[in-house]
Parts: C-alpha cells; structure tokens; sequence
C-alpha cells in the first residue's frame, strides 16, 4: 500500500495545525485559536458571486471520472464520486454519465415529443405542454446496468467510484407517463412502449406498458433545477428500480406497440450472458445491492479510535428494510442504523459506529429489500451467471483496511 | 368537450378533488398528421414492421462499409479499431470464457442490423444514408456473416426472413437464478 498524496497533505495539515512546523508554511494555520482568521479582518466576496453557485474551490477533485479508457469520448461513461456523497442525494455536477452518441444540444423552444402507435389520439407535445401537467417529484436511484461490471473478473480498481460510480440518486419531477398516456388514449391491444430519444444514436429502448402505467415518469427537472444536458435535457423517460439506460434522455418519442422492439439495445447490448451461451433478455430491475462508502480509497482512517462506517444502500425493486456490515470478511455481521427517509427505489444512507485499534480488516456489508431480496456473495453470484454476463452485478464487496488505514478492493 | 376538459382543469387548480381529473384529458399537446409522424417512425420490428420500400444488395453494401463502415469495423467485420465491435465471426464462442459477441454469433434478428443502423450507423454521421444503402449494408454484413449469398437482394419482404443463427439465444430474466439472492431466514 502506498501513502497517497491525499493522506501526505493531510499529515502535514495535522502537523501544521499542531503547531509543531508553522513557521514559513500555509498562512491558513493562523487561522487556529488564539490567533483571528484573516476571514474575519477583511470583507468577503459579494452577492452573485458567481450568479450560479458552485462548490467551493477547495472542493475541486470531487468531481465525475471515467472508469477507463475508451475508444471515443462520446461513446463513453462516466462515474460518481461516491466516496465524497454525504446523505443520499447526488447533486446534479456529479451524476453519472452514460452517452451512446454524444451529449445533444437542444433548445426547449424546438424539442417536441411525439406519441403515436397503438393510440386513438397521436399527439405532439411541447415542452411547455409537459409542463402545464400536473407534476409529481419522487427521489430515486438511477443506476447503469454495468454498474460494477468491473467486478464480475478481478479488476484491480480500489476506488468506490470506479467500482461503484455508475449511480446516482436524485428528486426528479415530470409527469407520470400514464397521465401522458391518458391523453392519448391507448388502444386494448396496447403491452409495449418504445422510448427514443433526440441524441445521434436515437437511443430507443422498450418497456412493458406495466412500466409504463405504474411508476415511470417524463421527466424534466432533477434537484430542483431543469435537467441538466447530459441527463436528457429538455426532457427523459424516468423508469424507477429499471436499468438506467432504459430511462431514455433527450425523449423524443414514444411509440405504444403490442409486442417488443428487439432493439440493438435489448438484444446484442444489455442482456445478460450466461455460461450455457444463452442470454438473459428483458432483465430490468436492478437487484438490491449495497457499498460502503467510507472508508475508502481516498478517506481512510488515519488514526485510531473512533469512526463511523458508512454507505449506501438500494434496491430496484422496493425499499431497503436492512442492512448489515462485517468488518471480518463476513464471518460476523452487526446491523447497521438505516438514516431516514427510507424510499423506494432511492438510496438509503447506512451507518455502523467503530473503534479501530489499527487492525486490518475486510469491510462489507449486504442489503435486504422488502421484497424479500438479500445482495448475494460474488461467489455465488458467478456461481449462477458465470463471468461474462456483463450486466447486473449486485455481489457484495469487501474492501480490505490495512494496519496503516489504506483501503484496497478486497477481491483483488 | 373542449369546455369540459376546462372545467376539469379549472377543478384541478381550486384543489377540489384533484384525483377525478386524473384520468380526464386536459387536451395538451397538438394532434400529429400522418406526414409527421412518417418523418420520425424510423424503428423497425423483427416481423418486418417499419421497413421502408426499397432494396439493397451485398455488392454494393460491401463498396459503402469499405467507405463509411471497415475504419473502425475493420476490413469484413474482422479485427475492428481497439474499443469497437467486431461484426462477423464469433460463432460458437458464446458457451466459451471469451465470447466473440458479432452480428453473426449474437444477434437475434436481421431487422435489428436495419434498425440500428438506419438510427445511429456510420457513427459520426447516423440517418446519413439512403434506405437503399441500408438495405444494402445489412446485405452486406449478412453475408460476411455467412447468412446470404453473395447475389442475395434485400428489401422489406425479404428482411425480416432472414433467420439468424443465435434467433434462439436469448431467454426470458430468470432471477432469482442465484442461491442466496432470496431471503431464507433471519431476514427481518
């Protein structure tokens, strides 16, 4: 294990702030008691400064990352931070990306989405018409299908974010696709939605139209805010507990069929292969699952004493009811407090207090839901799907904390 | 109706019994021509749903991916640029540790090859070709695949006829499928 450079600068802050170096270094250090900040002898800056607010610059490395590599920038992904997450909202700079063609540019004022098929009435909304709607706002999860795909082999990754990264969780407000639905009026043999979107790889997806009429929504605003453009802006499909790239962006059209589409997306890309060479299709909810987010790579613990362990928590197919973290590679498990609200298909904060004695440890922890689901070991989860399934990994995962408080990823 | 629909809607905003109006129509939106929705309806289904008049061929295919397509599919759909799918070969690897995932080893329907090209293919530049030069591409990337011979025309009838080698690949989501992904005890 190597000494971050993260943890160097936070040894010598300590150090700084004991006073036993000060001299010559950080001038911040005359900020400790007795001597008065320098923030208290000056005026600040002013009102709308910026007009949009943003993090503090102190704050500048918790941002999105790739994953890795790929072939372009546009075909690509990128993850969230979830070790620098506090509570269970992502906000809006720090939610995961995933693109198939690029991030569009498209003006409100131009965007239409049209609704056709198995209707009696085809119908062009604007996007001044979806917000006359009444408009409903759920806080949910939304968690790309390969999130974690890394972990089905040994990837070697330490960071939660990019083991983890592909989630994020948000208040999103629209209207439910059903009242949309309503307007249009679906013909009796009406049982599939196609969902496209306005990007350059007309991303199209279908969803059952029991999807479609119990909790999906067309979604238009994310914390509070418009859409930002790489999550849809103007306007998305919002399908919560489904595997996020069904929740279409930039929604463009929704065509009412009586049976699937068999797009590229749901045939050759997001299904699930199994060792027999056969292949799950129209797997949509993501399973419940759960990580500890601290500590972590880049926060460890650095002395020993007290910390709270702690993590997230979720399950696409109802609300965490439990969740349970070993600190011994699951030989021993202690239930964790569960921090409310507790919501259905939403992130759910967990929180385990802990003294560390400068042991080393295996951190885990695993999720129950109230449908009766429980996150599997990687063992057994290989031991049914094999390792080339891609898609749905919910195993739980061990980080390892060693005696000088690095945390690796305990699979590797 | 059009007065109902007001007073439906006038009902909502004095907050009387606003779950009635739920399943009235407010009369949003703007009713879409025939012609409107034509320029959009680009998907295509596997019973042949969608597909435009016209028709392509394997000769000419092969000129327009030597074009558009072999820079990062590679020549014949072999050995793609790092990072981009491998299109033909594969078969008989999905059973094995390094499936070769290809139009030929993978993909259920031959209309899938239409749909997602017409909508996303060549990369930089989607709906850029011609349905001619569609059908005449997935001509072509079925008979790299060894699906159709060489002379094999493609049009809307002949499309959706063509049976794909993995058309019995894909099954239904299974889960729970793995031992201890249901609760059996101790659960509350």
């Amino acid at each position: 294990m190597t000494i971050s450079r993260r943890n160097v600068l936070r040894s010598s802050a300590t150090i700084v702030a004991g006073g036993a170096i000060a001299v010559g270094l950080r001038k911040a250090a005359d900020a400790a008691p007795p001597d008065v900040p320098d923030s208290m002898r000056s005026l600040g800056q002013p009102v709308l400064s910026p007009p949009y607010g943003v993090p503090s610059k102190f704050e500048k490395d918790v941002v999105r990352r790739l994953r890795e590599p790929r072939a372009t920038d546009t075909e690509s992904f990128s993850v969230t931070p979830l070790q620098n997450l506090h509570g269970i909202i992502t906000p809006n700079g720090l939610v995961y990306e995933r693109h198939h063609a690029g991030i569009p540019e498209i003006a409100p004022s131009e965007h239409k989405l049209l609704v056709h098929g198995l209707v009696d009435r085809p119908l062009i909304f604007s996007i001044d018409d979806l917000l006359r709607f009444r408009s409903v706002s759920r806080i949910h999860f939304l968690e790309c299908s390969g999130n974690s795909s890394t972990e089905w082999g040994k990837s070697g990754y330490h960071s939660v974010q990019r083991t983890h990264g592909l989630i994020s969780c948000c208040e999103w407000t629209g209207v439910p696709l059903s009242t949309i639905l309503d307007e249009v009026g679906l013909k009796p043999e009406a049982k599939w939605v196609l969902a496209e979107g306005a990007d350059a790889a007309a991303m199209t997806r279908s969803v059952p139209l029991e999807k479609a009429l119990d909790d999906a929504l067309v979604v238009y605003a994310q914390n509070g805010e418009m859409l930002r453009p790489e999550q849809g802006y103007p306007v998305r499909l919002f399908l919560p507990g489904f595997e996020g790239n069904m929740s279409v962006k930039w929604l463009r059209r929704l065509k009412v069929g009586d049976q699937p589409w068999h797009t590229r997306e749901e045939t050759s890309r997001y299904t699930n292969l199994l060792p027999n060479g056969k292949a799950y299709q129209f797997a949509f909810e993501m399973d419940v699952k759960s990580v500890v987010t601290f500590p972590n790579s880049e926060r460890t613990f650095t002395d020993k004493g007290f910390y709270e362990i702690s993590g997230l928590a979720w399950s696409g197919r109802g609300h965490v009811t439990r969740v349970d973290v070993s600190v011994d590679g699951g030989a021993t498990w202690q239930r964790c407090m569960l921090q409310e609200p507790i919501l259905e298909k939403c992130f759910t904060r967990f929180r385990l207090p802990f003294v560390w004695d400068r042991q080393p440890l295996e951190i885990q922890s695993r999720a129950f839901d109230d449908k009766g689901w429980v996150q599997p070991t990687r063992a057994s989860l290989i031991a049914a799907r094999g390792t080339n399934a891609r898609y749905h990994f919910n195993a739980i995962q061990g980080w390892k904390v060693a005696a000088d408080g690095g945390v690796t990823n305990a699979s590797t | 109706m059009r007065a109902l629909n007001i007073t439906v809607a006038l009902a909502g905003l004095l907050w009387v019994d606003v779950a009635s109006a739920q399943h009235a129509r407010v009369g949003f939106g703007t009713p879409a021509t025939p012609d409107q929705i034509g320029g959009w309806d680009i998907d295509v289904r596997p019973d042949g749903w969608g597909l435009p008049q016209g028709a392509g061929t394997v000769e000419r295919g092969e000129k327009i991916y030597a074009e558009q397509c072999a820079a990062c599919h590679g020549e014949k759909g072999q050995k793609p640029a790092k990072g981009f799918d491998q299109l033909a070969g594969g078969r008989g690897t999905l059973a094995s540790p390094k499936p070769v995932r290809t139009i030929g080893s993978n993909w259920p329907y031959a209309t899938t090859i239409f749909d997602y090209v017409r909508r996303a293919m060549p990369f930089p530049a989607p709906q850029s070709l011609t349905t001619d030069e569609v059908y005449s591409v997935v001509a072509y990337l079925l008979y790299i695949n060894d699906i159709l011979p060489k002379e094999a025309v493609l049009n809307a009838q002949t499309l959706p006829k063509v049976r794909m080698p993995n058309a019995d690949g894909f099954i239904p989501d299974a889960r729970p499928d793995v031992d201890d992904m249901k609760c059996k005890r101790d659960c509350q």
